[in-house]
């Protein structure tokens, strides 16, 4: 039930996009997700989506896996973009009672619903490649500068790596709860959305009880092997910048570079 | 009247790369009255296998049915079916959330529509069984009982569906000898008293020996075998180590005797049968 949802969720491989230092990806990604907003047309999307797919290909994702990482948000998706399509005022193409639907508002829906598509697979294509762990190791690195004016960096980055870990945890638990819940009869599924609330009570009463007695566990466990924040700790795994990361780096200025080209040429 | 699985594949995270295949052709009845113990290393499949007992998972392919209804049809008939089924999953006690341990145990019977009254019956009846003094702790908050507690009332709170079939999923699992003997004693004593059909999941081989009276073995999400515990233990020993299941420790010292040249009857499973056994092969001698 619960077990299908994929976002956030680390797939692992051995492709050149897995091996790139993840300071390299979470930069790109960033750059990426705002070059998204350069794009106004279709032919932006285009480039987009030869790079995109691009990527995937590289780093060997399923595309199941995608369409997976988009399950849970696809009423937000199409939200978007029935509210684009009716609200907004131009050439009137066809009527529905109190809906019109215009020209410009087809294409505004489309490309933000486009947007919103291509946000969610770039960064759910950053934690299917990349471990919680080079992922926090990587925002913690980045941030390094900023511990200078009081910025907890590593604690931070450490409440990351954990709250990544237990998101399968408490997922897997959640599902347990509902059917335990459900066997002795409890309904989660119909009613009004006040009485799905309340029926609620029963899942998230135990599951608060047992992430409460989780961190708990975990807190005793890592005080048990002398943690104690970030001063002096070392690491198995250096990170390093070699050429892979130099070319994607320049891949990625290509990128921008042409969708500048396209916003500037296409009007 | 039985629970008949026929044919029941079930696949994990389907058409993923993390496609697994959990249980495949599992046909297993259980009849009315019987006391089945369901044996298996960890992954083996028990778990999943459990939850197609009562609907919760369905299965990729086959049928399950509850006294000749199809659970996989929607509709009333199918979901009075899934009641009859109780379902204790493995650590009930992290299911709790009530105030106290009376609404906690009425939350079931109070989702099935019978007046309030039926409900107090039902619970005091639950407690009962359960062995928790209805006085003493149906107005206690369930989150400071001790762990063998917390898992008495989250078995009453299924319990008090008076459900025919019982299928419990390592109730023993984390609870010290004697928390253990007290849930497996009520679990015994119910079944004699009420006759409920009981299922009872469970890697530890010795508890499940001692009381049921039949004994189904999971390997690789198979039915590697399926039988009496005596019949088992004597004659599919091979089978039982291929499954990753010990046998009884019981059962090996009998046949340790026997191999020493005492005449016991290395068939027995209970403490008290076996130390007749000894005696009477002494006696002879």
């Amino acid at each position: 039930m619960l077990a299908d949802i994929m976002l956030g969720q680390y797939f692992h491989g051995n492709s050149v996009i897995h091996r790139l230092d993840p300071r390299t990806k979470i930069v790109s990604t960033i750059l990426f997700i705002s070059s998204i907003f350069l794009a106004e047309n279709y032919q932006a999307y285009g480039v987009i989506t030869v790079f995109t797919a691009m990527v995937i290909g590289l780093a060997g994702i399923p595309t199941i896996m995608i369409l997976r990482s988009l399950k849970p948000l696809w009423f937000i998706i199409i939200l978007t973009l029935l509210i684009h399509i009716f609200t907004t005022p131009g050439t009137v193409i066809y009527m529905l009672g109190p809906f019109t639907v215009t020209q410009e508002g087809l294409r505004q829906g489309l490309l933000m619903t486009l947007r919103l598509l291509f946000l969610i697979i770039i960064s759910s294509l950053l934690t299917f490649t990349t471990s919680p762990v080079a992922l926090t190791d990587g925002i913690e690195r980045l941030l390094n500068p900023f511990k200078k004016i009081g910025f907890p960096a590593h604690e931070l980055a450490m409440m990351m790596t954990i709250a990544l870990r237990f998101i399968p945890t408490l997922l897997e638990e959640t599902d347990r709860i509902m059917k335990a819940q459900m066997a002795r009869g409890a309904d989660f599924t119909s009613g009004n959305i006040l009485r799905r609330a309340r029926n609620m009570i029963p899942l998230l009463i135990p599951l608060f009880i047992s992430a409460f007695r989780r961190a708990d566990e975990l807190a005793t466990a890592m005080e048990a092997r002398c943690y104690r924040g970030g001063d002096h700790r070392t690491r198995m795994k250096q990170l390093k910048i070699v050429g892979k990361d130099w070319a994607a780096a320049g891949i990625l200025l290509l990128l921008i570079g042409l969708l500048i080209l396209v916003k500037i040429s296409v009007k | 009247m039985s629970i008949i699985l026929s044919d029941i594949t079930y696949v994990y995270m389907k058409k993923t790369p993390y496609e697994k295949i959990a249980i495949k052709n599992i046909n297993i009845e259980i009849k009315q009255g019987e006391f089945v113990g369901i044996i298996g290393h960890t992954g083996s499949g028990k778990s999943t296998l459990l939850q197609h007992f009562n609907g919760l998972l369905q299965p990729t392919t086959g049928t399950v049915s509850v006294d000749g209804q199809d659970l996989n049809v929607k509709g009333a008939a199918a979901q009075t079916a899934k009641r009859r089924v109780g379902m204790v999953f493995q650590y009930p006690e992290h299911q709790l959330f009530e105030e106290t341990v009376y609404d906690d145990i009425a939350f079931g019977p109070r989702n099935i529509d019978i007046g309030e009254e039926e409900v107090a019956v039902r619970v005091k009846k639950a407690m009962d069984f359960v062995g928790l003094d209805y006085n003493e702790f149906a107005k206690r908050t369930p989150f400071q009982l001790s762990g063998g507690q917390m898992r008495r009332v989250a078995i009453a709170g299924v319990i008090a569906l008076e459900p025919t079939y019982l299928i419990l999923d390592e109730p023993s699992a984390g609870l010290d000898p004697r928390g253990r003997d007290e849930i497996f004693g009520q679990i015994i004593k119910m079944h004699q008293q009420t006759g409920i059909t009981v299922v009872l999941v469970s890697h530890n081989m010795e508890d499940v020996a001692r009381m049921a009276n039949r004994l189904i073995v999971m390997n690789n999400g198979q039915v590697s075998l399926d039988g009496s515990p005596t019949d088992i233990f004597s004659e599919c020993q091979t089978q039982l180590k291929e499954a990753g299941v010990d046998v009884p420790p019981l059962t090996l010292l009998m046949d340790k005797f026997n191999q020493r040249g005492l005449a016991v009857d290395h068939t027995v499973v209970a403490m008290d049968t076996a130390t007749e056994s000894v005696l009477a092969a002494l006696g002879r001698r």
